[in-house]
């Protein structure tokens, strides 16, 4: 059967790491592709670099990490942020990277999706989708009024309003609200061509308090494809939640997470072991540590 | 035949040839790109990786003249590795993004998963993941592999062989479908050695020590 992945996902400035990887054992704690080589050594299932680099100029760095970490680690490598076109996209590619995500340039252009999946195949194609819970439905609604009138494909009118509000797309880290609805948003990404969405609550994001789990069981029942979930991973029960099938899981295919791991409190083989004990399908990690 | 075979990476047009090169090498093996035809003569084996999509990599295959000039080694007895894409394209037909014509050494097709099981459960398209490889296969590359082992996937089209003694691995994702297929000088797998940690390091230590072999 199809295992569940577990996906530490590394923030990248400069081609620096942020929030650094508090590991005695590297030499460089603020190298990405050290990082990446330890998270190799842990047979975490994936890996993802996310670029936060501002300035475009220093952009390039990014495409020499995903060189260097593609001649050092033996490990499917996502990289997103940042990617606005279809060249971007080939670049990465090119560099080494085995699937590349984009976000705000399929909320600006849509028809980028089609285009890159028509290039380069659905499977390596991810559509980054930052979701917000809704908390004032009539401000969403006009959003999503002004998305409708520039570009036809908001839901006319929004979301219900009350506490099935929903959830709504933003961009740039979660600042800018888009008007659109993330469940419909994902499900004409997965219909353009995104081979896989990773969604993100951006409410849960950072504080460890576990995955939004109506969030996820929405966007996985709207899409056919799979879901990565992000933003709120802390324990590992809270990533068996998030990939529980169960009632109340999340149902994503897999879990991405971040300072769980930098921070050396727990390593992906200790994660997987609990999620084995909870029932959760996952690659059994190695009898004793690799080195 | 020498201690570090050499290899010819077939280039499919769609970059990133990395990952493979870089395994090949940590496995012991003396990788080249190969653009041309030419490069494939004098290579101890050939490789076809698992870049692109399968209607844009045949074509490229039969501009560049590499797809005749991998048959025509495949056919001389050199041995031969494909990866994802490089097992799909030994088929006869394709249909992504419409029908295309594969190399056509293999009777069988390609086609999408279908987005239903058997059952009429949701089957999530494309198969990203780590899934259970079942050897199936008497070939002397899978000797000395693990009887099961769990490999690295990322397609949303896989094989259907006419011939059932094609069959080298069996995999399930929905239903069973053909995770490895194999012939004599010829094998091909559709998941990612080169992405899949010790697993993948296995098979191509494996893939090598039956070059030695051959």
């Amino acid at each position: 059967m199809l295992l569940k992945r577990i996906i530490p996902c590394l923030d990248v400035d400069r081609g620096r790491v942020v929030k650094g990887v508090r590991y005695v054992n590297l030499v460089d704690a603020g190298d990405p592709v050290e990082a990446a080589r330890l998270y190799d050594e842990q047979e975490a299932d994936e890996l993802t670099f996310l670029d936060i680099t501002a300035s475009s100029e220093a952009r390039r760095t990014m495409l020499d990490v995903v060189a260097r970490t593609a001649q050092t680690v033996c490990l499917p490598v996502c990289v997103g942020g940042g990617v606005r076109s279809l060249q971007d996209v080939r670049d990465l590619l090119n560099a080494g990277a085995d699937k590349v995500s984009i976000m705000t340039a399929a909320v600006e252009n849509p028809a980028l999706v089609a285009e890159a999946a028509m290039q380069i195949g659905s499977a390596n194609l991810v559509v980054a989708v930052d979701a917000r819970r809704v908390v004032d439905g009539e401000a969403f609604r006009a959003r999503a009024a002004a998305r409708q009138r520039q570009f036809g494909d908001a839901i006319p009118g929004g979301a219900a309003p009350g506490p099935e509000a929903g959830w709504e797309v933003h961009t740039h880290g979660g600042r800018r609200p888009t008007g659109l609805d993330a469940i419909a948003w994902a499900r004409r990404m997965a219909k353009l061509g995104a081979g896989e969405i990773l969604l993100t609550s951006m409410d849960r994001d950072g504080t460890r308090s576990g995955y939004d789990l109506p969030l996820l069981r929405g966007v996985t029942a709207a899409v056919p494809v799979p879901v990565i979930a992000s933003g709120g991973g802390g324990a590992p029960e809270s990533l068996a939640a998030a990939l529980d099938e169960g009632p109340q899981g999340g149902h994503a295919q897999a879990a991405l997470a971040a300072s769980i791991f930098h921070f050396g409190e727990q390593t992906v083989a200790s994660v997987k072991r609990r999620l084995l004990e909870l029932g959760i399908p996952v690659r059994p990690p190695a009898p004793f540590p690799p080195r | 035949m020498q201690s570090a075979p050499r290899i010819a990476v077939l280039d499919t047009g769609a970059g990133n040839l990395h990952s493979v090169l870089r395994a090949l090498e940590r496995a012991g093996a003396k990788p080249c790109v190969a653009e041309r035809a030419e490069s494939l003569r004098s290579a101890d084996a050939t490789l076809l990786p698992g870049v692109g999509a399968f209607a844009a990599a045949a074509a490229h295959l039969a501009e560049t003249g590499l797809g005749a000039a991998l048959c025509e080694s495949i056919a001389q007895g050199r041995p031969y590795l494909g990866i994802c894409l490089g097992l799909e394209l030994l088929f006869q037909e394709g249909d992504e993004h419409g029908r295309a014509a594969g190399l056509g050494l293999l009777p069988g097709r390609v086609r999408r998963f279908p987005q239903r099981t058997p059952e009429g459960a949701l089957l999530r398209v494309p198969h990203i993941g780590w899934n259970q490889v079942t050897w199936r296969s008497a070939h002397p590359l899978v000797k000395s592999l693990p009887q099961q082992d769990h490999y690295y996937f990322v397609h949303a089209h896989r094989a259907e062989p006419a011939n059932a003694a094609h069959l080298a691995g069996s995999c399930n994702y929905g239903a069973p479908f053909a995770a490895a297929v194999a012939w004599d000088n010829a094998f091909a797998v559709q998941f990612h050695p080169e992405k899949s940690q010790r697993a993948g390091r296995r098979l191509l230590e494996a893939f090598l020590a039956w070059l030695r072999a051959c």
